[in-house]
């Protein structure tokens, strides 16, 4: 990040309005979010800086129609998916990890491949219940982590990101169908994944 | 049930009850991210 806009986020030009306890909350919510897309703190610290050096640059065109907060968020994800296509264009020896077949699940199924009483998924109540609470947050990550690499970034790129699936599948040279499973496999892991540790710990692990 | 439970999670692109609505919970914890 150059000099300037060092300056210029330290000494707050970032959004006039905003005071600087909120800036560095914002600061923080935007390392805490790039950091579960990315898995790396260097990269995400990079990240967020030059979000917030965008940011400063950009100032004037920011119009109110959403909050500020929101349009940082959207600028960060831009700078998000440059670094996902970049690494993922390096590194393609992951995707035999991460399109397999969903067999990884076959164990919550019988052999009529209908769910076992055990494994049916269970009630989990009031979600603002689960989202309001700090330790829940701490499960979430947890089980983010657990995804295999390739398999956390097309889901991030999805539900973080909010890319359409045609846009992940054209980034990333895969075919519609191997999408589908990657995030397929995704859901059904973080699924099982909260379930285990956090809604059968009574919701207090 | 299977087929079906994988078609579910991916309605990216529905058999007599918390499947939808784990999903549900999914999408609306990653927008509260």
């Amino acid at each position: 990040m150059s000099q300037s806009a060092h300056d210029a986020i330290a000494g707050n030009d970032l959004q006039p309005n905003l005071a600087p306890d909120a800036l560095i909350r914002l600061r923080a919510e935007l390392l805490r979010f790039a950091l579960l897309q990315l898995r790396n703190a260097e990269l995400a610290e990079d990240v967020v800086q030059e979000a917030l050096a965008s940011a400063v640059a950009a100032g004037s065109t920011f119009e109110q129609r959403a909050s500020y907060k929101t349009w940082v968020f959207s600028i960060l994800k831009n700078k998000i998916i440059d670094v996902m296509r970049d690494r993922w264009n390096r590194n393609k020896v992951e995707l035999a990890e991460a399109t397999g077949d969903a067999a990884d699940f076959d164990g919550l199924f019988n052999k009529n491949a209908h769910w076992r009483a055990e494994e049916s998924p269970s009630d989990w109540g009031d979600p603002e219940v689960s989202l309001e609470n700090r330790e829940f947050w701490q499960v979430f990550e947890l089980c983010m982590h657990k995804l295999p690499e390739a398999t956390a970034r097309v889901f991030a790129m999805r539900e973080f990101l909010g890319l359409e699936t045609e846009e992940i599948c054209k980034e990333l040279g895969l075919s519609s169908s191997n999408c589908w499973v990657i995030l397929h496999r995704a859901r059904m892991s973080l699924r099982v994944c909260l379930q285990q540790n956090w809604f059968e710990q009574g919701e207090t692990p | 049930c299977k087929k079906s439970t994988e078609l579910m999670s991916q309605q990216d692109r529905l058999h007599i009850t918390n499947f939808q609505r784990n999903m549900d919970f999914l999408r609306t914890a990653c927008k509260r991210l």
